[in-house]
Parts: structure tokens; sequence; C-alpha cells
């Protein structure tokens, strides 16, 4: 995603699961944080497994530089789908983990609300 | 839901006992920053072994590795349980420096904590995903629990089967909700405390005995 920015704005990338769904984890955690280092706001369709989610923690601790990167803010909807799968998809492991997220340089995305079903966001400039 | 996810903590809480091994278990205390994860940690120590675990403290991320005390032997109702407990760095998805220059730390000290403190959550993740058998998550009860870290980190503990106990803490603050932290996570068991005071630790150690004896 090198897509050329203007200046003054802020680039959001809107990535389908489809687009994902192919990537291994450590391609989809460097899709995210290569995008949010360059400043954009990174939106999944589909987010992440838990598992992938605990690794994206781990990886952006290691990427975090005084004075250039200090993290990421992350928001998905608070309420886990996992707690609401059928027993029979839990006990098989197929639970769904779909659920929106929206990530962001921790220094340009503030989260001014988030509830069930509505995440609200404030997006500055670098 | 709520039912079929003690259901199956119940199942696994009673096979993981039936097929206990003879080490003991590896019990994580995770939670965001500030928490009042090493008050705990130290309280558990010191009612069980007499020593403390590490420093408290009312900045944030004062514990940059995770630190095991082993060999605690809980007495419950005559019989005894023995745990490792391991006080983890508390987990975040940022570290900003400038946030420790509030705290009357110059620039190079305010820097090297947040280095330690970045490698520190980085650790505590891995074992998260590695090397401990239960989790107990201390929440600071007077604060919003409907936090990304916490839905994250709950969720990877579920995913991984992990036992679970919620400990909602600082209950000696007056803005204090216990309520609010049952209502964040109504698919667990959230037992009061305050680590600082010792209030509640009875139960506290009862509930310890019961999810990962």
């Amino acid at each position: 995603m090198a897509e050329a920015k203007p200046q003054d704005g802020v680039q959001i990338d809107l990535i389908s699961g489809e687009r994902m769904e192919g990537l291994t984890s450590m391609e989809k955690i460097r899709t995210i944080l290569d995008g949010v280092r360059d400043g954009n706001i990174v939106i999944l369709e589909e987010g992440l497994s838990p598992d992938e989610e605990s690794r994206l923690i781990e990886v952006t601790m290691t990427e975090i530089s005084p004075d250039e990167f200090n993290g990421i803010e992350i928001e998905t909807y608070p309420r886990s789908e996992a707690a609401d799968a059928s027993l029979l998809d839990r006990l098989m492991g197929t639970e769904s983990t779909k659920k929106l997220t929206v990530i962001g340089p921790a220094n340009q995305i503030e989260t001014l609300h988030k509830d069930e079903n509505l995440i609200s966001a404030l997006v500055s400039r670098k | 839901m709520g039912l079929l996810t003690n259901l199956k903590d119940s199942i696994s809480r009673a096979a993981s006992t039936l097929f206990s091994e003879e080490n003991p278990r590896r019990i994580g205390i995770y939670g965001p920053p500030n928490a009042g994860k090493t008050t705990l940690a130290n309280r558990i120590a010191r009612d069980w072994t007499g020593d403390a675990v590490g420093p408290e403290s009312h900045i944030p991320h004062e514990t940059r590795r995770a630190r095991r005390k082993e060999d605690i032997e809980i007495e419950r109702n005559g019989a005894t349980v023995n745990i490792d407990i391991v006080d983890t760095p508390g987990v975040t998805t940022k570290v900003d420096y400038e946030e420790f220059l509030d705290h009357d730390m110059e620039k190079d000290d305010a820097v090297r904590r947040s280095r330690e403190a970045t490698e520190g959550v980085a650790e505590a993740m891995h074992w998260l995903r590695e090397d401990v058998d239960g989790v107990i998550y201390v929440l600071d009860s007077s604060t919003d629990p409907f936090t990304q870290v916490n839905t994250m980190l709950i969720g990877i503990i579920e995913s991984q089967d992990l036992p679970v106990l919620i400990l909602a803490n600082k209950t000696d603050l007056e803005e204090s909700s216990v309520q609010r932290i049952r209502n964040a996570f109504p698919q667990h068991e959230t037992i009061p405390l305050s680590a600082l005071e010792g209030d509640n630790m009875d139960e506290v150690y009862d509930k310890i005995a019961e999810y990962f004896g």
C-alpha cells in the first residue's frame, strides 16, 4: 500500500477480509504495522484472531522508538463474538472472530466513544 | 452464553484437578498498568512465604520484567495448593516516554524506562502464549474496564482455554465499582478485593485454590 499521500490528509486503508485471508499471521501484522507506521489508519473488515492480536501487541512493542513511534491505538467492538459462538462451534474451534477493527498510530487517533455497535474516533494529522 | 462458559470452565477445572501434574501450576498475574498486580503478588507472597516479589509504585510500568515467585503453598480447608505466581508488566499497545516526564523523571531515565517497559510487555505476551497454566486478571475497579486492552487480553486468555479469575482491585477507593467490572466480563466470576489493605483476601485464596488447585 504505497499510494501517494497528500501532505494535509490522512490515508485510510480499508482492507477486506478476502485480502487478509491468504496472508500468514506475520504478513497480516506487517501489513498493519507498515501502514500505521506510515501514519495511515488501517481498518480491517474481519479483524484478527486472538493469537494474532497477541502477536500484534508483541511486535508493536519491539518497534516502539522514542520520538518516532509510540505504538498503536486499536479498537474493535467490545463484545467478543467468540463468547457468543455456539457450543458446537466452540468445541470444533470454528467460532467466528470476524469483527471490524480500526488501528492507527497512538499519537494520531483517539477513541471518543465505543459501545457494542459504534466506534467513534478522532483522527489528527501528524 | 455465560452458563455454557461457566460449564466449560468447571469441566476444564475438574479435568485439570484430576490430571494435575506434580509441578506447581504457573499462574500469571495480568492486567493493564497500575491495576495493582505487584501489590497483589506481594500480598500473596508475603502471606504465604514471608517474602515480597517486587517494588510497588504509582508510576506506570514499575514492573518491567516478569517476576516469578516459586512454590507458594496456599492452605485452604485442610488441603494445600502449590502454585508459582508470575507478576507480569502491565499490558498496553502504546508506550510514550513523555508520560514518565510527568513523574519528575529526566529524559534519559524516561527513555530507558519506556524501552524496558516495551520489552516487558512483549515478554508478558510471550509468557501468556507459552508459559502460564492459569491467569489472575487484575483490574482497577475505580476505572473503566471497557478498554481495548482488557477486551483483547480476555479474548486471548479465553482462546487458550486458560482458567481465569478476575479480581476487581482497589475496593478501598471511593470511586470503586465492582459491578461495572462484572458487567464488562459477565462470562467470568469477579472477586472484589483491596490488595493494598488486604480486604477480602480469604475469598481470593478460596478462589485461587478452586480455580488453580
